[in-house]
C-alpha cells in the first residue's frame, strides 16, 4: 500500500504547482529525461508510483506527463490504482496465496446436502459446493479474469486499432467502408454477439476471449478514428508532410502515437468490463471447458441453490467481480479526466 | 552546402518563380473567397524575399499554395509555381514528395505546435535525412547533432534525445529551422518564423535564418506582418494587401521610398530608433475586413487617408516607378514623412466607399 501512496507532499494538500514545476526545471536542467515512458504501458502499480518531479508545461505538449501528475493527486485515481494493483498482484501470486491446487475436491470435505464446512485453519474461506478450497478459487478465478480480460482487449484493441487507423489515415471510401462495417458490428448487442461467437466456435475459453475482444473491436475503432481526424489537422502533421515524409511515416509516426489517449482510456474502461462479461459468460455456462476451472461467474452459479443457507458462497465471488471492476472502472475515469484538456487547471 | 550554379548563373536566373498565382476557397452555399489573386514574384539563390501584409492578406496561403500543403477539397489552385522551371503546382504528389523536405523546406510560425510532441527532436531531424538521403541511422544522428549545434543549441549532443516540452519556445524554433535545413534545400519557406517568439528570441532567430541563407546560398521567402523583421534580413519586399501585390521593391528603396499607401502607413506605424521619440505612431484605419473587391476598386480604399473616384477603377494594374519598384497606387505616396502627416490630418474624415463587401 504504501509503495502506491502518492509522494509525500502532495497527498491531502494540493501540491503547490510552482514547487512542483521548479523540480521538474532542475530535473531537465540535469538532462534526466524524468519518467521517460512511463506513459506508455507497465503495470498499473506505475500511474501511482512517486517519482520526480514532472517537467510542467500546460500548453499541450506533455499531455501524458502533466495526466500522471493530476493522477496522483487524484485520491479517486490512486483508489482505482491500488484495486487493480490489487487484483492483478493476485492473479499472478496465486499458487503462493492458494495454498490448494484449483478445481480439486478434498476427500473428507464434510459437505452435506444443507450446508457447506466454514473458515477454519486449514481453509481461511471455507470450501464451495464441491468440495474446494474456496480462497484457492477466488484467487485463481482472478487468473482466470485477468488473463481472458486482458487477452480479450488486446484483440479488440489489435483489430480496433487496425480498423480505426485506416479510418482514420485513409479518409475516402477506405473510411466509409471501415466504418459502415464497424457499424454493423456495433449495432448487435455485445453480449450477444459473445454469446453466438462462443455458441460457434464451441465451448472454451478461447472462443471467450475471441467473443469478448471482437465486441470491442467497435468501440477502439470509432474511437481511434475520431481521435485521429482531430489529430490531421493539427500543425506538426502539416509540418511532416511539408518535409516529404510518406504518408505511412506520417501516420504511424506522427498521428498514431498522438492520437492514442482516448484508446488508452478506453482500453482501461473496457478492462474492467471485460472481467464482468467474463463473467457473465461462465454464469451462463459459456466459460472454460473444463469445468473444474475456477472462474468468477461459473461460482456464482454453484453457490446458487445454496443462496438461503451460505450467502458466503455467492457473496465471496460476487464482490471479488464488483471490486475488480470498479478498480479499473475509477482508474479509467480518472485517467480520462486527467487527459481531457478541458479538464486541466 | 556549395550550390554548383547558383552563383555562376548569377542573381538573373530566380529559384522559384511564382506566377499569376490564384488560390480560390469554395464552400457550398457560400460565395467564393478569392484569398490569392494574380500573385507573382521571384526568389533568388542566396536572397531573402520578404512577403509582408497583414491577416488575411494571403501570405501564408499563398506559402501553403506553393508547397502544396493546401487542402484539396474546396480550394482551387491556379497560376505556376516554378522550381528551377518546374511547376510544383501541377507535379504529382509523389514527385512533390521527393522535393518537400529535401529541395523545399517550411519554417512554420508556431514552435510549440509544430513539433510531434511524443517523439524526441532528434528523431524528427533523422526522420527527414532518412527520407531524403541515404544516410545510415548513426550518420544521420550525427548530423542531427551537427545540426543542432549549427543553429546555435547548446550541448547539441544531449538535446537531440530530448522531447519538445523540454525545450524552451526558442529552442524549439531552432529545432525547427535544423529540421527544415536537415537536406540542404535550395528554397526555405518560413512563415512567421518569429511571430510565436519572446521579441529578444526573434532577433536571434532572424539573425540565425539570415546567415544561414547566406552561408548556404539558400533561396529564402520570409512571410511576416512585422516589417522589422523585413528591415534587417530581406534583400527584396513584395507587399500584399487582400490577396493581392500592392508593391514590391528592393528593402532599402521601399523603406525610404515607399509608394503605396498601404505600405507608407505600415511604415507610419512602426515605431523608428531614429526619429523623433515623443512622434505619435500614425495607425492604419479600420481593419482588414474593411475591403472591396479588387474587381470594383482599389481594395485599400475604404481605409486608405487619400482615396477619392480615382481609385473607384476596377482592376488597377502594378505600375512601374523606377527600376525593380512597382506599386498599384492611384494616389502614391510622396516621402514617409509628407505621408505621416497626410495620414493625421486625413484619418479624421475617413472616406465613405462601402465596407465588408466580400464578406
Amino acid at each position: 500500500m504504501s509503495a502506491l501512496a502518492p509522494p509525500p507532499a502532495s497527498g491531502s494538500r494540493r501540491a503547490d504547482d510552482a514547487g512542483d514545476a521548479a523540480a521538474g526545471l532542475a530535473d531537465g536542467a540535469l538532462g534526466r529525461v524524468a519518467g521517460d515512458g512511463r506513459g506508455e504501458t507497465g503495470g498499473p502499480g506505475r500511474w501511482a508510483a512517486p517519482g520526480g518531479g514532472e517537467v510542467d508545461d500546460e500548453q499541450g505538449t506533455s499531455l501524458v506527463r502533466g495526466a500522471l501528475r493530476r493522477l496522483r493527486r487524484d485520491p479517486t485515481a490512486i483508489l482505482g490504482a491500488v484495486l487493480v494493483t490489487l487484483f492483478v498482484l493476485v492473479a499472478i501470486a496465486a499458487p503462493l496465496i492458494a495454498g490448494y491446487q484449483p478445481g480439486r475436491a478434498l476427500a473428507n470435505s464434510g459437505i452435506t446436502p444443507s450446508s457447506v464446512p466454514g473458515p477454519s485453519e486449514e481453509h481461511p474461506l471455507g470450501l464451495d459446493p464441491s468440495g474446494v478450497d474456496l480462497l484457492t478459487q477466488l484467487v485463481y478465478g482472478a487468473r482466470q479474469s485477468l488473463i481472458i480480460g486482458v487477452v480479450s482487449t488486446v484483440i479488440g484493441l489489435f483489430f480496433g486499432l487496425v480498423l480505426g487507423t485506416l479510418a482514420g489515415a485513409f479518409g475516402g471510401w477506405v473510411d466509409t467502408l471501415v466504418m459502415r462495417v464497424v457499424d454493423i458490428l456495433l449495432s448487435i448487442p455485445s453480449l450477444l454477439l459473445a454469446v453466438s461467437i462462443a455458441a460457434i466456435a464451441g465451448q472454451n475459453g478461447t472462443s471467450v476471449m475471441i467473443a469478448i475482444g471482437a465486441a470491442q473491436i467497435p468501440i477502439f475503432a470509432r474511437l481511434l478514428r475520431g481521435s485521429m481526424l482531430a489529430q490531421r489537422g493539427s500543425d506538426y502533421v502539416l509540418a511532416a508532410t511539408s518535409l516529404g515524409l510518406r504518408h505511412r511515416t506520417v501516420v504511424m509516426s506522427h498521428l498514431l502515437p498522438n492520437s492514442l489517449g482516448p484508446v488508452i482510456v478506453q482500453a482501461t474502461l473496457v478492462l474492467g468490463t471485460a472481467i464482468i462479461e467474463v463473467a457473465a459468460l461462465s454464469y451462463l455456462g459459456l466459460g472454460a471447458a473444463n469445468p473444474a476451472t475456477a472462474e468468477w461467474g461459473r461460482m456464482l452459479v454453484r453457490a446458487q441453490p445454496r443462496l438461503a443457507s451460505d450467502p458466503w458462497l455467492a457473496i465471496a465471488p460476487g464482490l471479488c467481480i464488483a471490486v475488480t471492476a470498479l478498480g479499473f472502472t475509477l482508474l479509467g475515469e480518472s485517467l480520462r479526466q486527467a487527459l481531457d484538456p478541458k479538464g486541466r487547471r | 552546402m556549395n550550390r554548383p550554379g547558383a552563383a555562376a548563373t548569377g542573381a538573373t536566373e530566380p529559384l522559384l518563380s511564382v506566377r499569376d498565382l490564384e488560390v480560390v476557397f469554395s464552400a457550398r452555399g457560400r460565395a467564393d473567397v478569392r484569398a490569392v489573386d494574380g500573385v507573382s514574384f521571384d526568389v533568388r539563390a542566396g536572397q531573402v524575399m520578404a512577403l509582408v501584409g497583414e491577416s488575411g492578406s494571403g501570405k501564408s496561403v499563398t506559402s501553403l499554395a506553393v508547397t502544396g500543403l493546401l487542402p484539396a477539397r474546396g480550394v482551387r489552385v491556379g497560376g505556376q509555381a516554378l522550381l528551377r522551371g518546374r511547376d510544383l503546382l501541377t507535379m504529382g504528389r509523389r514527385e512533390l514528395d521527393g522535393l518537400r523536405g529535401s529541395e523545399v523546406a517550411m519554417v512554420f510560425q508556431d514552435p510549440m505546435t509544430s513539433l510531434n510532441p511524443v517523439i524526441p527532436v532528434g528523431l524528427q531531424i533523422t526522420e527527414v535525412l532518412r527520407r531524403h538521403t541515404d544516410l545510415s541511422r548513426a550518420a544521420a544522428k550525427e548530423r542531427a547533432v551537427e545540426l543542432l549545434g549549427r543553429v546555435g543549441i547548446p550541448d547539441p549532443r544531449r538535446r537531440v534525445g530530448e522531447y519538445p516540452h523540454q525545450l524552451s519556445g526558442g529552442m524549439r524554433q531552432r529545432v525547427m529551422i535544423a529540421v527544415a535545413l536537415a537536406c540542404d534545400p535550395a528554397l526555405l519557406i518560413a512563415d512567421e518564423p518569429t511571430t510565436a517568439l519572446d521579441v529578444t528570441i526573434q532577433a536571434q532567430v532572424i539573425e540565425l535564418l539570415a546567415s544561414l541563407v547566406r552561408e548556404q546560398n539558400t533561396a529564402m521567402l520570409l512571410i511576416t506582418h512585422d516589417l522589422g523583421v523585413v528591415a534587417g534580413v530581406c534583400d527584396e519586399v513584395t507587399v500584399m494587401y487582400s490577396g493581392r501585390v500592392v508593391e514590391r521593391a528592393e528593402r532599402r528603396e521601399l523603406f525610404a521610398r515607399p509608394r503605396h499607401r498601404y505600405t507608407s502607413g505600415l511604415l507610419a506605424s512602426v515605431p523608428r530608433l531614429d526619429g523623433d521619440r515623443g512622434a505619435r505612431l500614425v495607425p492604419i484605419p479600420g481593419t482588414p475586413r474593411d475591403v472591396v473587391p479588387w474587381s470594383t476598386a482599389c481594395a485599400f480604399a475604404p481605409r486608405c487617408p487619400v482615396a477619392d473616384d480615382a481609385c473607384a477603377s476596377g482592376d488597377l494594374a502594378l505600375v512601374a516607378d523606377g527600376p525593380a519598384h512597382v506599386h498599384r497606387c492611384v494616389h502614391p505616396a510622396g516621402d514617409p514623412t509628407a505621408t505621416a502627416t497626410s495620414a493625421t490630418s486625413t484619418s479624421t474624415t475617413p472616406p465613405t466607399t462601402t465596407t465588408g463587401a466580400t464578406s
